[in-house]
């Protein structure tokens, strides 16, 4: 057998895909056969002879780039390869090509891909405002239209705002908590690999019989029960999305809660560790309901289950019910880590610790723990019992106050600031805060149940679910990237490009978003192909702004590839930071730290004398100069370091 | 920071909050109005609105302030002034914010329960949906039709119905809308499908579907049309005639 199919890698993955597809088509062939069945079964919703291979080859592709190989060997009772470190770190560009347990490379590995998945479904957005310019139908047909909006928002919200943001804690949090990585190094190769996955079968729907699933990303039952066989491609898909999450997420929770550094207390935590604690806690709760309710799903369509089609006593909103108390807390798990990220960034280019930094971690657990009592706001015109209406409205309306903890904390940060305002990561920090107040305002509103009974599936909503996830999330994705980018290439990018990518994604996003309130309170419902001739005007506006918002993000693209490629050098600590990870040389050493360091104060101690966040290895000396008291007399509440 | 910066900074939030209410105010946002739900929506969002211009101002003029006043000079290394956080202030900000949504929430339960009071004198109308027509069942007067025609000033009870997927039904105008969920003949269900509203406005508009139903959902829409009472009587006549033509001729007789 040749090497290359023997070894874990890339050759022997997609020979496993092949194989895995194989096996699972030749299993349905069999049994098929055995059971004296029709061997092709091409019902609108059935195929399982497509449906069980695109389970089994993407386990085929994990398999053979050596996910499960440690495992395997574990469990089969065999001696496990002692980890020789071959694992770690990336010398050349096909490092990233391959299983790799450093959660530097694994960082990077989810911010490309998830980035190519942003910029799918950014043509798809693209391909929809073409054919919303105009009323009529002129560029895509009613079926293909539903497709294009479905996996817009799919490809969005589980393959680029959820995974991203564990890529970029997946970088950083490690570093900024003094941890070597993160706690099981395998499982997070694994949680990467999975995306590909999903992505590849979202993907792989347009190329089926009937076309890309068309259900919304929301997959409603009764219409995705009996949608052709594209939605199994998303039901299956989300299955990939969401093992990911979860498995990262508790990740996450053990990294943070066991392998911080001595003395880095609770209430030593950047609040982008906070963030991230307080999102993986909705995430390990939250999510294994939607993976649930597409299962339930794919059996009602695959094995002729009854879960939500009434006329087989099925009960068709609790599809509804199930997929919301996911999904509501998902708008936070692709908040919450944004609001780390601000915390970080205007900290460090104010000058200035965050104002309220105990409420600032507070509120993110409030929030956690009211968004899994607001689910049922959805719903408000669905027809559930009317009585939950008014406990869900009260509780939606009261999470309203949490976020303004953020808000004004964050204002209150900038007050006797230091203002930088040049780094592009605050640009997008200071946009986020204006077009975030306008996406929870108009979520106050929504909130209200006669408001919401008038603006619901409006493109009131659409306007406001984008303010929230792109003015929200995606303003804080890109500071995020503009923060770190330096600290993971070692390279600085081009601030003026920069400005250029913020400022046309700023009027971009408002010229497009802005307008879609007025039209839906004026009666356009969203998700539609086509509408009525009164909205032509305001919807041709929107498209023109719409493509201005996707050029810019070029603008993006083109920086950072030039960037890391030939930018000019960054130095350890370009922004002057405290917190643990701008202690380290960019990029970082492939075992982070020599000696772990020592957290003897607050992560945010700007304009404090003689305050520091983390003593080094290195720095041991200058702890017990006497230039710093301060240091030396808090360290015996740091529960000491290495010698 | 000194009184006057303060009194300027609350002076700038209350006329930034006042000019943009009043313009944000000018628009009709939601078009004309057609039920007697309508002008009590329309108001808790009027009230909204100059709520959210508040909020908007608050954050707007802060920010502004921070910008133009804090904003670093070319080369200062300096750090800001090493304010951890003011215990009064957070307070402040938690305890208002929860008042002012409260008070939102119970205004809007008010206004929740006035537009669903049920009148004693409902005309009932059974609405049918299925992928992509709409249809209109007066049980009362055994007439069916893919028009809806409803006398105005008279509350309707809409008995609402899906055959296949989900539907939603939605006249602009009228501000209400309301899921069609299907609902098989027999089966226990808890759905709530019963939909009250009062047109006020003569005229013709459109009833929207806004629950994705594929691939005809975008045009799936009726024509609803409010008229006077004699009116109203008057095409429930003519249907009942030309329906009775048009079974008359198979069950004569019956």
């Amino acid at each position: 057998m040749p090497a290359a199919l023997k070894n874990p890698g890339m050759t022997r993955a997609l020979f496993g895909f092949l194989v895995g597809g194989a096996l699972g088509f030749g299993l349905v062939v069999a049994l098929r056969a055995i059971s004296g069945l029709e061997i092709f079964q091409t019902e609108q919703t059935g195929y399982p002879h497509v449906i069980v291979p695109a389970l089994t080859a993407p386990f085929g592709f994990l398999i053979g780039l050596g996910c499960f190989s440690y495992w395997f060997r574990w469990a089969a009772g065999a001696p496990t390869v002692p980890d020789d470190h071959s694992q770690h770190g990336a010398h050349s560009w096909k490092d990233y090509f391959r299983f790799n347990t450093d959660h530097k490379v694994i960082g990077i590995q989810y911010i490309c891909t998830t980035f190519v998945f942003f910029l799918i479904g950014g043509l798809a957005a693209m391909a929809v405002r073409a054919e919303l310019a105009q009323p009529g139908t002129q560029v895509v047909d009613p079926g293909f239209f539903n497709g294009l909006f479905s996996t817009h928002a799919a490809f969005m919200i589980f393959l680029f705002i959820i995974p991203i943001f564990a890529g970029i804690a997946n970088y950083v949090l490690p570093l900024m908590i003094g941890a070597p990585d993160m706690a099981f190094p395998r499982l997070n190769a694994l949680s990467f690999w999975m995306l590909p996955m999903a992505g590849l079968l979202f993907l792989a729907s347009y190329f089926v019989p009937g076309g890309a699933f068309d259900a919304g990303w929301t997959g409603y039952a009764p219409l995705s029960t009996g949608a052709p066989l594209g939605q199994s491609f998303f039901n299956l898909g989300v299955q990939f999305a969401g093992a990911s999450s979860v498995a990262t997420a508790l990740n996450f929770l053990v990294t943070i809660i066991t392998m911080r550094a001595p003395g880095m207390t609770f209430w030593r935590m950047p609040l982008l560790v906070w963030a991230n604690l307080s999102t993986s806690l909705l995430v390990v709760a939250a999510t294994p309901f939607i993976a649930g309710a597409q299962f339930m799903v794919l059996f009602d369509r695959a094995l002729n289950t009854n879960f939500f089609q009434e006329a087989m006593g099925g009960d068709v909103l609790s599809y509804q019910h199930i997929f919301w108390f996911y999904s509501h807390p998902a708008v936070y798990i692709m908040m919450l880590p944004g609001f780390g990220i601000i915390s970080e960034v205007l900290s460090t280019h104010a000058r200035k610790p965050i104002f309220g930094y105990r409420l600032m971690a507070l509120a993110l657990i409030g929030i956690v723990v009211l968004s899994y009592t607001v689910w049922a706001h959805h719903m408000f015109v669905s027809g559930m019992f009317s009585w939950l209406r008014v406990p869900m409205m009260i509780t939606t309306l009261l999470i309203a106050v949490p976020t303004g903890i953020k808000i004004f904390s964050w204002l209150a940060t900038l007050f006797d600031s230091v203002l930088h305002v040049k780094s592009t990561a605050m640009l997008f920090s200071l946009g986020f805060i204006v077009t975030f107040v306008v996406g929870g305002i108009s979520g106050v509103m929504l909130g209200m149940v006669p408001l919401d009974i008038h603006m619901s599936d409006t493109y009131f909503i659409v306007a406001h679910i984008h303010f929230v996830l792109f003015g929200g999330s995606v303003f804080t994705i890109f500071a995020g990237l503009y923060h770190w980018f330096p600290k993971m290439t070692g390279r600085m990018y081009d601030e003026r490009l920069g400005r250029a990518h913020f400022w046309l994604t700023l009027i971009g996003m408002l010229g497009t978003f802005v307008p879609m309130h007025w039209v839906g309170l004026e009666g356009m419902p969203r998700r539609v192909a086509d509408y009525a001739a009164q909205f032509g005007d305001w919807n041709l506006v929107i498209s023109i702004f719409s493509f201005v918002l996707g050029a810019a993000q070029l603008i993006f693209v083109y920086n950072v590839i030039v960037s890391w490629k030939w930018g000019p050098k960054a130095g350890d600590n370009p922004w002057r930071a405290k917190t643990i990870e701008w202690l380290v040389s960019s990029p970082p050493p492939v075992f982070n730290f020599d000696q772990i360091p020592r957290v003897v104060g607050g992560p945010y101690e700007f304009g404090v004398p003689g305050a520091r966040h983390a003593i080094m290895a290195g720095d041991e000396g200058a702890e017990v100069k006497p230039a710093e008291p301060a240091v030396a007399g808090t360290t015996s509440g740091g529960g000491g370091g290495p010698p | 920071m000194s009184p006057g910066t303060l009194l300027r900074l609350f002076g700038a939030i209350f006329v930034l909050t006042v000019v943009s209410s009043f313009l944000m105010l000018i628009p009709n946002w939601n078009g004309m109005a057609g039920s007697a739900e309508a002008d009590d929506i329309d108001t808790l969002l009027d009230v909204m609105i100059v709520l959210s211009c508040f909020v908007f101002s608050v954050v707007v003029v802060m920010l502004g302030y921070c910008l133009i006043r804090f904003r670093a000079k070319p080369g200062d290394e300096s750090d800001g002034k090493p304010v951890h956080g003011n215990t009064k202030l957070e307070v402040a900000w938690t305890v208002i914010p929860t008042i002012i949504v409260l008070f939102g929430a119970a205004y809007s339960w008010i206004v929740l329960d006035d537009i669903e009071t049920e009148a004693a004198d409902q005309l009932p109308i059974a609405v049918t949906a299925q992928q992509f027509k709409w249809t209109f069942e007066y049980t009362d007067e055994g007439v069916t039709a893919d028009e809806l025609h409803v006398p105005v000033d008279q509350q309707l009870e809409l008995n609402l119905v899906a055959l296949d997927v989900l539907h939603s039904f939605w006249v602009p105008e009228w501000r209400l809308k309301r899921d069609l969920v299907p609902i098989l003949e027999g089966n226990p269900t808890d759905v709530d499908n019963v939909m009250r509203v009062t047109p006020n406005e003569e005229g013709t508009f459109q009833l929207v579907c806004t629950e994705l139903c594929g691939l005809g959902h975008a045009t799936m829409r009726a024509e609803v049309v409010v008229e006077s009472e004699e009116e109203f009587q008057q095409w429930i006549s003519e249907q009942q005639a030309e329906q009775e033509q048009a079974t008359g001729g198979s069950e004569a007789g019956a």
